[in-house]
C-alpha cells in the first residue's frame, strides 16, 4: 500500500460541485505535479461535508485545516505554502475554525459541527465514494459479513425491531415491523427496494448519502435481502441527481467485482444483486405504490392499500421498501448493536435525523442531529442564525406534506410525535427557515401550486380538491379574498385529507392548515384589510414616495417602466397609483430610501 | 409484421442511424422486467424528443400498445414529445430557492428571453423551464443552463449569463 504524508480532501457533493470543486481538483493535480508532490500527497474526492454555503470545501490532513470558499486561483498558494512549506494559509480557513489567537481549532469545536451527531453521514466527506476499498477500510461490508455468517434472518429482524429505528422517508413507520411483515410474507420471489426518489423541494439528505457513501445503502439492502429472503434489489433514484446515479453505478459494479453483490456472497450460498431504476420527474413516485408502478414501467400512479407492498409489491411479489437514510443506519446498528442505537434520541424516536437546512439561514447545508434536539439549537447554534439580523418567523418541515413550526415552538424537542402534534411532520428532512420578509399565505399557495402540478390525477379529491384550494389561495394573494374563504379552505382540507387515495393527496392540505393555525392574522389581513404584512403579494402592495426623503433626483421616474412617476427636478416626486404595476423597480433603485412599500 | 408497415417508412429511412441505435437499446433491455421507462430515457437521449414515430417504433419492438407508451411519456415531466431548444434554461423552484427570490429570477428570464415558462423560442435556441429542486439549496436561488449551474443568482446578472449563451 502506498503511504502519503498528507491527504487533501475536496468535497465533490452537488453543492460544492456547483461552486466549482472540479476546477479546484484539476488545479490541485496540476500544482502537485509541478512541485513533484504527487507521490507524497493524495487528493481524495469526497461526499458532502454539510456546509454547502461556503463551498468548495477543502480539508488538509493531518493538520485538519478546513479551507472554505476555495477557488482554483487559491490552489497554488495552498500547495506552495501549506503542502510544500507546512504553513497553513490562514486567510482561507473557515472563519469559525480559527481561534482568537489565530490557531486552527479541531473540527469538533466548530459551532456548525459541535452539536451534530453523524451516524448516517459518518463517511460523507471522509471517504472517496468511488473507491470501495475506502468504505471497507471504515468497517464497510463487515455488517453484511456478520449477518451472513453469524445470524439467522429472524435474528436480523429482531435486531431491527429492538433498535427502534423508524422510517426516515417521512411517515416514521417502525422499520423492524416492516421487515417482519416482508419476512413472513409467503412467496419464493421477493424484492428489496430503496426509495431514492427524493422529491421534496428543499430536501437533499438522501442525495448527499448516495453521493457521499453509496456502499452503505447497498450493504444495508443486501442485509435486508437476507432478512426477508430476497435475491433482487432495486434502487429507484431520481434522474435529476446525475452525480448520485453515477456514483451508485460505480458502487454496484465494484461490489459485484469483489463478490459482495451477486452469487454466493461470502461463500454462504446467499445471492443478492441490485439494479438501478431511474425516475423521470414525478413527485408522486416517492409514494410507495406509485414507485412500484414506475419500476414496472407504467405511469407512476398509486394503488389502493391493502394489499400492502409487503404482501404484493413490485411485479405482484412481496416487497420491502425503505428510504435511503433508513438504510444508511442499518450497518451501524448491526455492528454496534440495537442497544447503542436505542440509546440515542427520545423515547419514541430513536437515533439521529438528517436535515437539509435551507432558506433564510446563515449556514445552509446538511446537518445530522440526535432526535430530541430543539429547533432553536438547529437554527441558531448549528445554522448560525438568520442573515441580516432578521427575525425568525417559521421553519417549514416535511415539504408539501408538512407544516410550519412557529417561533413559539422553537424550544420543543424535535421528534416524529412532537412534530405531528403541532400539525407539522418530520417528512424526509427538508427544513426551510423563513423570516419576517416571507408571507405565509404565499408559502401556502406555493406548496399548493406544487401539489396541483404533481397530483397524478387518479383520484378526484386530490385532482379537483387541491385545485379548488389553490384557486381560493390565488384569489386571496391577489387581493380578491372574500368572507368565507378561510372556512371553505378548512372544509376542503378536511375532506381531501379524509378521502384522497395516497399520501400525496392526504397530506397536501397540511401546509394550508398549519399556516392557518399559526398565522391566521396574516390570512385575515389579506382577506379583510387587503394588506400583505410581509410585503410579498404584489397586488396588495402600494408604493409611495416619502416627501421628506425624496431629493427629486429623477432616477425612479427614469427607471419606471410604465411612466407612473412624475414630478419636478429637485422637488419631491409622486407615484400615480392607477398607472403603477407594482414592479418595485423604484424601490430597488432609490438611493435615499424615499420609496415606501406597504 | 415489419416495423415499417405501421407508420411512415420515411421516418425510419430519414433517421436510419438513430433508429438503428434505438434498436440496439431495445435489444439491450429486452427480457428485463419493466423495460419501458429506461428505453424511453435512452430514446429521448437519441432523438431529443419522444415523437409519435419513436413511440410507434418502440411499441412494435417491445410489443406494448402505443396508447400505453403515450400514457407513460406524458405522465413524467422529464419526457417531452416536442424537441427542446439547444439551451435549456431552468430556474429551480424548490422551496429554498423560492423563499430566496427564485420568482424574480424567473420573471427576469421571461423578460430577457421573450418567452413564457414552458416555451421554446422561434430559433430553437432557448427553452425556459421551471424545475423542481436540484438539491443545491446551499446556493439558492439556482439557475441552470443545460448542465451549468449558477448559484446565488440575482435578476441583475441574468442578462449577462444569457448573452454568454446567445453568442455560443
Amino acid at each position: 500500500m502506498e503511504l502519503y504524508r498528507s491527504h487533501v480532501l475536496v468535497c465533490e457533493g452537488t453543492g460544492c460541485h456547483c461552486s466549482g470543486s472540479a476546477d479546484v481538483i484539476q488545479k490541485l493535480k496540476e500544482e502537485l505535479e509541478k512541485h513533484q508532490l504527487e507521490n507524497e500527497i493524495k487528493i481524495v474526492s469526497t461526499g458532502c461535508f454539510g456546509l454547502c454555503e461556503i463551498g468548495p470545501i477543502v480539508i488538509v490532513y493531518p493538520e485538519g485545516a478546513f479551507y472554505s470558499g476555495v477557488k482554483s486561483d487559491d490552489v497554488p498558494e495552498i500547495v506552495s505554502e501549506h503542502l510544500l512549506k507546512g504553513r497553513i494559509v490562514k486567510r482561507l480557513l473557515y472563519h469559525d475554525h480559527v481561534t482568537e489567537a489565530g490557531i486552527a481549532k479541531s473540527l469538533d469545536e466548530v459551532e456548525f459541527y459541535k452539536k451534530q451527531m453523524r451516524v448516517t453521514l459518518r463517511n460523507c466527506g471522509v471517504i472517496n465514494p468511488e473507491k470501495i476499498e475506502e468504505y471497507i477500510a471504515f468497517d464497510g461490508y463487515r455488517a453484511l459479513g456478520k449477518v451472513l455468517t453469524e445470524m439467522t434472518p429472524v435474528e436480523v429482524v429482531e435486531i431491527m425491531k429492538a433498535s427502534g429505528l423508524r422510517g426516515r422517508g417521512g411517515a416514521g413507520f417502525p422499520t423492524g415491523r416492516k421487515w417482519e411483515f416482508a419476512h413472513n410474507a409467503p412467496g419464493d420471489k421477493k424484492y428489496v427496494c430503496c426509495n431514492a426518489d427524493e422529491g421534496d423541494p428543499g430536501a437533499f439528505m438522501d442525495r448527499s448519502i448516495l453521493e457521499g457513501d453509496p456502499h452503505s445503502v447497498l450493504e444495508a439492502m443486501a442485509i435486508a435481502g437476507y432478512a426477508i429472503g430476497a435475491d433482487q434489489g432495486y434502487i429507484y433514484v431520481r434522474a435529476e441527481y446525475p452525480i448520485a446515479v453515477k456514483r451508485l453505478t460505480i458502487a454496484v459494479a465494484q461490489a459485484r467485482n469483489l463478490g459482495l453483490l451477486g452469487k454466493n456472497i461470502f461463500s454462504t450460498g446467499f445471492n443478492f444483486d441490485i439494479e438501478l431504476r431511474l425516475g423521470a420527474g414525478a413527485f408522486v413516485c416517492g409514494e410507495e405504490t406509485a414507485l412500484m408502478s414506475s419500476i414496472e414501467g407504467s405511469r407512476g400512479e398509486p394503488r389502493p392499500r391493502p394489499p400492502f407492498p409487503a404482501l404484493k409489491g413490485v411485479f405482484g411479489k412481496p416487497t420491502l421498501l425503505n428510504n435511503v437514510e433508513t438504510y444508511a443506519n442499518i450497518p451501524q446498528i448491526i455492528l454496534k448493536g440495537p442497544e447503542w442505537f436505542a440509546s440515542i434520541g427520545t423515547e419514541k424516536s430513536k437515533g439521529t435525523k438528517v436535515f437539509a437546512l435551507g432558506g433564510k439561514i446563515n449556514n445552509t447545508g446538511l446537518v445530522e442531529i440526535a432526535m430530541g434536539t430543539t429547533l432553536r439549537e438547529i437554527v441558531y447554534d448549528i445554522g448560525g442564525g438568520i442573515p441580516g439580523g432578521k427575525k425568525f418567523k417559521a421553519a417549514q418541515t416535511g415539504g408539501p406534506s408538512g407544516g410550519c413550526i412557529s417561533a413559539e415552538n422553537l424550544d420543543m424537542p424535535i421528534d416524529y410525535d412532537s412534530l405531528t402534534e403541532i400539525g407539522s411532520m418530520m417528512g424526509s428532512g427538508g427544513l426551510i427557515v423563513m423570516d419576517e420578509d416571507n408571507c405565509m399565505v404565499d408559502i401556502a399557495r406555493f406548496f399548493l401550486e406544487f401539489t396541483v402540478d404533481e397530483s397524478c390525477g387518479k383520484c378526484p379529491p386530490c385532482r379537483i380538491g387541491t385545485k379548488r384550494m389553490l384557486e381560493i389561495l390565488e384569489r386571496i394573494t391577489q387581493g380578491k379574498g372574500k368572507e368565507g374563504d378561510l372556512e371553505n379552505l378548512e372544509t376542503l382540507a378536511k375532506n381531501i385529507k379524509a378521502s384522497a387515495l395516497c399520501g400525496l393527496g392526504q397530506t397536501a392540505p397540511n401546509p394550508v392548515l398549519s399556516t392557518l393555525r399559526y398565522f391566521r392574522d396574516e390570512y385575515n389581513a389579506h382577506v379583510y384589510d387587503k394588506k400583505c404584512p410581509a410585503g410579498v403579494c404584489h397586488a396588495l402592495l402600494q408604493y409611495t414616495i416619502v416627501k421628506d426623503l425624496c431629493t427629486g433626483c429623477t432616477l425612479c421616474a427614469r427607471e419606471c417602466p410604465v411612466g407612473a412617476i412624475s414630478g419636478e427636478r429637485k422637488q419631491p416626486f409622486t407615484i400615480d397609483q392607477d398607472k403603477c404595476i407594482k414592479c418595485g423597480v423604484c424601490f430597488e433603485k432609490c438611493r435615499f430610501n424615499a420609496i415606501e412599500k406597504k | 409484421m415489419s416495423v415499417s408497415s405501421v407508420f411512415s417508412a420515411s421516418a425510419v429511412t430519414d433517421n436510419k442511424e438513430k433508429f438503428a441505435k434505438l434498436q440496439e437499446v431495445i435489444e439491450r433491455y429486452r427480457g428485463m422486467e419493466g423495460p419501458l421507462v429506461p428505453v424511453l430515457h435512452e430514446a429521448q437521449e437519441i432523438f431529443g424528443a419522444l415523437t409519435l414515430d419513436v413511440q410507434k417504433y418502440i411499441s412494435e419492438a417491445l410489443n406494448v400498445p402505443v396508447m400505453q407508451i403515450y400514457g407513460v411519456a406524458t405522465f413524467y415531466s422529464q419526457f417531452t414529445l416536442k424537441p427542446k431548444g439547444k439551451c435549456k434554461v431552468s430556474v429551480c423552484m424548490g422551496t429554498a430557492c423560492y423563499v430566496r427570490g427564485a420568482k424574480k429570477i424567473q420573471d427576469k428570464l421571461v423578460e430577457n428571453l421573450g418567452i413564457q415558462v414552458g416555451e421554446t423560442d422561434k430559433d430553437g435556441k432557448f427553452t425556459l423551464e421551471a424545475t423542481r429542486c436540484v438539491g443545491a439549496c446551499g446556493l439558492s436561488p439556482v439557475l441552470l443552463v443545460n448542465d451549468d449551474v449558477y448559484g446565488r443568482t440575482t435578476p441583475d446578472i441574468v442578462p449577462n449569463i444569457m448573452d454568454k449563451y446567445r453568442k455560443a
